[in-house]
């Protein structure tokens, strides 16, 4: 089976390069014979982290020419490099997305090594110049998606207290929990959000625990950082609160009760990156962005957002798109403990480093990150 | 109060609505598990027949639109597990503590796989009874909309202790449990007695798993149990085998799951990975209090192959 795989394709390069010998005919051959391995930690359908990347291989599985092989609930061991080694030898991958974190480093790299005519893209790694070239991390911005969740928040909430179901403290988290805090305050500067960590990343029973402890400290709006928002939006929308989703779009679970959300858009994102390689261009090894680079995007606005508030999310919004850009973490923020934790006049845009290593919780944020 | 929020009565709140909202599974796992250690046998695939309840309840749901139905077809995949438990313990040499551990990773293993599907559509839930009416604080009327799963549940723990104690049916039971020499001399077959007895474990469990997908926190999942099934397995021992005891040991660890959300609700936040371990940290405590050395645990069935 393999060397029919492999004469079909030299067949097929070399027919092309004998009838077309052009660049575009290059371009189309090798793209008619392109195979992309996903591999997800998790279910694919877990209305969350997942669930987005699995939206974006379903993007790609739409464009002529490509074949799609995905597999799902592979553990961050061993186990995914024998995942990634049966997708380039049995299904004859060539470009590998592991969508997990764990997945990185030694596992990916290694891969990389082993493999070096192959190209691996890894969500959410830090590439650096001592990893292999072939291989490269892109993550999104998705605080600038939070920020414009939070602004919505703001306006949609009546007791001025908002809530945060959240796993663990660590950088991205903190940024998200951040940016929503600053995006409500923004809309109504007396806005205080109440963060919960439940301790991990998938539990169902302390997310819905967490969810309704949160209303009944008068929050009514929520949202979350967790891998299946879908317990958060039940049980909160069953408690007549609002929510704004994570991940991927939530509303059909609470159709009333969704305001708006922060989304991944790797279906935006992966046919990119399918249509630089298939045009000979490399791939940044370290790929990042936020609304403006189309890696992040709001979930349509739900029928509960007042006129108010979807024009000044919008305003904030196309700021976020415009060229100068525009930063969530201004100068002289205070953190929740009243310490200054960016200094006055020093805007942090999306790309500062020092947003990376965040351990603070904002001004107006209740909580601790131990 | 003005603003809806009713300060730190949240957390009282909170460990008493969390008692009757996440002690569901416990109880019915742990009443389960009873009536199987009762009859001599362990089986520690609870976990698994928790997941599998679980999932076949909210598949069924979700077909047939009716999540009693769900409910019932928890019980017989719970029954059926217990089934292939006992016969497959009813052969000589085998060891129920193993078959236990390989049914547990076959019944979680087998609901991720047929789970599947289900993870994306929503499943009719169980409805819940309005017990907070008197009260004006929406808080309170939360907590106190309660599933009638909980109600059978309790009523059962007492049905349950009266039988052991008075029934001929839980008669037979202790005396396959306690001596199984003194249940053959008597005319009855050991192995039925305990094949029954670990099928209305199973059955139990099973109705434990659909209140998780079909109530709370309402719906599947792979991390929906995250070891509740093994936990309430684990509280029997520390229950003493006493289904009333399994009832108050169930509530206890309801109210505890319930501790660390809401005192990070309320600003207490420091060490938050602490309180949420606080359920275990209460069993490891109540274990090293009430173990000895000298004798083997009080209430333990003899005929148990931890404690033969």
């Amino acid at each position: 089976m393999e060397f029919g795989r492999i004469s079909r394709r030299n067949l097929l390069q070399g027919g092309a390069a004998l009838t077309l010998g052009s660049a575009f005919g290059m371009g189309a051959a090798r793209a008619a014979d392109t195979t992309i391995g996903f591999i997800y930690v998790g279910s694919r359908d877990d209305y969350g982290y997942n669930q987005a990347h699995a939206q974006g291989a379903a993007a790609l599985k739409k464009l002529p020419g490509l074949k799609v092989v995905e597999e799902e609930k592979v553990p961050e061991t061993d186990a995914v490099e024998k995942t990634i080694e049966s997708m380039i030898n049995l299904d004859g991958a060539s470009l590998l997305f592991p969508t997990s974190f764990g997945y990185y480093n030694p596992h990916m790299i290694k891969m990389a090594k082993k493999f070096p005519k192959l190209r691996f893209e890894h969500c959410g790694g830090l590439w650096s110049d001592t990893d292999p070239k072939n291989a490269g991390s892109y993550f999104g911005y998705i605080d600038e998606a939070q920020y414009i969740s939070g602004i919505v928040a703001g306006y949609s909430s009546k007791s001025g207290k908002i809530g945060f179901v959240a796993a663990k403290p660590i950088p991205q988290v903190l940024r998200n929990i951040n940016a929503f805090a600053l995006g409500a305050r923004l809309a109504n500067p007396k806005t205080t959000c109440q963060v919960i960590f439940t301790g991990d990343w998938s539990m169902p029973v302390k997310e819905a625990e967490a969810t309704n402890s949160l209303i009944d400290q008068g929050v009514d709006v929520l949202t979350c950082h967790v891998d299946g928002p879908k317990t958060m939006v039940e049980n909160a929308a069953r408690r007549g609160a609002m929510v704004c989703g994570y991940h991927v779009n939530q509303s059909p679970l609470a159709p009333k009760a969704y305001l708006t959300g922060a989304e991944w858009n790797w279906e935006a994102l992966y046919p990119k990156f399918v249509k630089m390689i298939a045009a000979g261009e490399a791939i940044p090894n370290f790929y990042r962005g936020g609304l403006k680079e189309e890696i992040v995007k709001c979930s349509p606005y739900g029928e509960a957002v007042s006129a108010e508030a979807r024009k000044h999310a919008d305003d904030v919004k196309a700021k976020f798109l415009s060229a100068e850009g525009y930063a969530v973490f201004k100068g002289g923020q205070l953190d929740n403990k009243g310490k200054t934790v960016i200094p006055a006049g020093t805007d942090r845009g999306q790309k500062d480093p020092e947003l990376e290593k965040m351990d603070y919780l904002v001004e107006g944020v209740i909580g601790a990150t131990s | 109060m003005a603003d809806g929020s009713i300060g730190l009565w949240t957390v009282p709140l909170a460990v008493f609505g969390g008692a009757i909202r996440v002690s569901t599974p416990f109880l019915f796992v742990s009443l389960g598990e009873c009536i199987t250690e009762r009859s001599g046998r362990i089986n520690l695939g609870l976990e698994g027949t928790l997941v599998m309840g679980a999932m076949s309840a909210y598949g069924i749901s979700y077909l047939s639109g009716s999540p009693w139905l769900g409910v019932l077809a928890a019980g017989i995949t719970g029954a059926l597990l217990g089934a292939l438990h006992a016969g497959i313990c009813s052969l000589p040499r085998v060891n129920d503590i193993a078959v236990g551990i390989a049914l547990m990773l076959f019944g979680t293993g087998l609901a991720f796989y047929l789970g599947k599907p289900l993870i994306e559509p929503t499943a009719a839930r169980l409805p819940a009874i309005d017990f907070g009416w008197w009260s004006d604080v929406p808080q309170v009327r939360a907590a106190l909309r309660i599933n009638v799963l909980f109600l059978i549940g309790v009523a059962l723990a007492p049905i349950l202790y009266w039988a052991f104690k008075t029934t001929r049916w839980g008669l037979l039971i202790r005396t396959a449990g306690e001596s199984s020499d003194a249940a053959r001399a008597m005319g009855h077959s050991v192995l039925a007695i305990r094949l029954r007895a670990t099928m209305v474990g199973g059955f139990l469990s099973g109705i434990g798993g659909s209140f998780l997908s079909l109530f709370y926190p309402g719906s599947w999942n792979e991390g929906l149990s995250s070891g509740q099934g093994i936990t309430a397995v684990a509280l029997v021992i520390f229950a003493r085998w006493d289904p009333m005891l399994c009832l108050w040991a169930s509530l206890a660890f309801g109210g505890a799951a319930a501790l660390g959300p809401a005192l990070q609700s309320v600003g207490v936040t420091s060490g938050y990975h602490l309180f949420n371990a606080a359920p275990y940290i209460l069993t490891l405590a109540i274990m090293i209090i009430t173990c000895s050395p000298k004798r083997t645990l009080t209430g333990a069935p003899a005929e148990l192959s931890i404690t033969r």
